[in-house]
């Protein structure tokens, strides 16, 4: 054997066996337990902190407010969509207390007048329709439709 | 305005019609673009060093070795940005560790670690043993002892151990050919398998890469030739760089065309993002891709080779051009890329509107950190032509 290959095939040998007990240190425990994936993981993500709390959540204490919402067009809507997080609110109901926007501009994320929207989505012209007034004079967020008077 | 609709609002400005809230700001910027510039010098460098071992084209004897130390000194570099563009760069280590086979990012480790440990550095060093042998000898000092280290004991100088020397090396060559189109083939399967992005996706990409890497590859040598040989105030090797000129140009033509007949087909076609994908070429590529890419970079290189293939001036004149040639390639080449990893950002999926790119100076996607990866190759060759000068092998072998 050519004496370039007696020094070459036992360095990378031990190159590779170098790779091979590197990787036993550095792959991270319970990688490859269930998948593709270290699968403590899993119960670390189950320890943070929950901010969300869901529409299910909402509809238990505010059951009016939820049922006029499904019966108009934002029924698809979630309640911390508009409200924010609310798991802190459903845990300390008294003590913490959730946005309630009320600004034509929030409004305006949705329904100002953008070409490329879904025809779907009803759009007005921010500056033009009722400029002094806030939408929620006339329409109730929960039922847009159902106009005050 | 609530603070939280405020950068929402100010990332909205630089969009045009409609988009989806995950494509306005681009994840890849220029770093992603070195990734595979650099990676193609690597593979264009290597392949014309391959001309002269495996090929037999004797005239380009001047620049084989070269040509390895370029692509050595590029591919060492060649992960830095996209190492650098992770948000934790110290866990890049992981995708070595725990490759999944459906990552084509993943394996591309592998690919690189078999081009750089069992193709580079083994040719390199094959054909230098002998050198780093003599020199080991005759040099004292901190150089003399890198010299002790990198013979790696082999201080055999028998002509029958040289001769093992040229035939392992020969071979390695002949694996690194195909290992040089895995590796740029490679780069460009990973944009081109990007099946949600009308603008990557297609199978023509690894070879338009590979072609692109070449005629990069070729360009840069030809350009550090000439100014080495200036720096070391020798007379340049006209045959070797009128060859290299020639196989640039014909490289050129074939890269050309193979862009050409992908544009081309698209057009023919005309599928459902063809609009999106003609108000990109016209409006937000127009200057990077006609006048960039394609004039500066492709069709005035072309023409002035292709005019040097029928009409030989002066040796001075040709000087000139070949180097301006070389420039005008590298730039070309780059703004391809830049074509394909920004351009392939700008649209939405949606096909419908647009985002811009704003290139920063600093912070870790900015302008200087890339001109540290574009910098750092040279430095690295500079160091490797003072370790292992190519002249001074030369010399030797001739004498």
């Amino acid at each position: 054997m050519p004496p370039q290959l007696k020094t070459l095939i036992p360095l990378f040998g031990a190159f590779i066996v170098l790779f091979l007990i590197a990787r036993h240190f550095l792959v991270p425990v319970s990688f490859g337990e269930l998948g593709h994936y270290r699968f403590n993981s899993i119960a670390e993500n189950k320890e943070k902190a929950m901010n969300y709390a869901g529409k299910d959540a909402c509809a238990d204490c505010h059951d009016d407010k939820a049922a006029q919402l499904k019966s108009d067009v934002h029924s698809g809507l979630s309640c911390e969509t508009c409200h924010g997080p609310g798991q802190a609110h459903t845990e300390n109901p008294e003590t913490v207390k959730l946005n309630k926007p009320d600004q034509r501009s929030f409004c305006g994320n949705c329904h100002s007048m953008n070409a490329s929207r879904p025809k779907f989505m009803v759009q007005i012209e921010l500056k033009e329709h009722n400029p002094d007034k806030k939408c929620i004079e006339c329409h109730n967020p929960h039922q847009p439709w159902q106009l005050k008077e | 305005m609530e603070p939280q609709y405020q950068h929402l609002y100010e990332m909205l400005s630089q969009v045009r019609g409609f988009i989806y809230p995950n494509e306005v700001d681009l994840q890849w910027g220029l770093l992603i673009v070195l990734y595979p510039y650099i990676t193609g010098l690597v593979a264009g460098a290597f392949i014309l060093a391959s001309l002269e071992r495996v090929f037999n084209v004797k005239v380009l004897k001047p620049t084989y070795q070269l040509a390895l130390l370029t692509a050595l000194a590029f591919l060492l570099v060649a992960t830095m940005p996209l190492v650098s563009h992770l948000g934790h760069p110290f866990r890049a280590y992981e995708i070595l560790m725990t490759p999944h086979s459906t990552s084509a990012m993943a394996i591309f480790g592998f690919v690189y670690l078999w081009y750089l440990m069992v193709v580079l550095l083994l040719e390199i060093w094959l054909d230098y043993r002998r050198d780093i042998v003599i020199w080991s000898q005759q040099t004292t000092g901190f150089k003399g002892r890198l010299y002790k280290i990198l013979t790696l004991g082999v201080k055999d100088l028998s002509p029958r151990t040289v001769r093992w020397d040229d035939k392992i090396g020969y071979f390695i060559t002949v694996v690194g050919i195909p290992s040089a189109f895995l590796l740029h083939g490679y780069v460009g399967f990973i944009f081109g398998s990007v099946k949600a992005n009308p603008w990557w996706s297609t199978v023509l990409m690894p070879v338009i890469f590979l072609f692109s890497a070449m005629v990069s590859g070729i360009a840069l040598v030809l350009f550090i030739y000439m100014v080495v040989t200036w720096f070391r105030r020798q007379k340049i090797d006209m045959a070797a760089l009128d060859s290299i000129a020639k196989f640039l140009f014909y490289i050129l033509i074939l890269d050309f065309t193979l862009e050409g007949l992908d544009q081309i087909h698209r057009i023919y076609e005309a599928e459902e993002s063809f609009e999106i994908l003609s108000l990109l070429v016209h409006g937000p590529l127009f200057l990077t891709l006609f006048i960039f890419q394609i004039l500066l970079g492709t069709l005035i290189p072309l023409i002035s080779l292709g005019i040097l293939q029928l009409y030989k001036p002066k040796e001075l004149t040709r000087r000139i051009i070949y180097f301006s040639c070389s420039l005008l390639v590298l730039f070309g080449i780059f703004f391809m890329r830049w074509n394909v990893v920004i351009g392939g950002q700008l649209f939405s999926k949606s096909f419908y509107g647009f985002t811009d790119y704003k290139l920063r100076l600093a912070g870790s996607e900015g302008l200087l950190w890339a001109l540290v990866w574009v910098i750092l190759p040279f430095l690295i060759l500079g160091f490797l032509l003072w370790l292992l000068p190519p002249w001074k092998k030369l010399e030797e072998s001739t004498s």
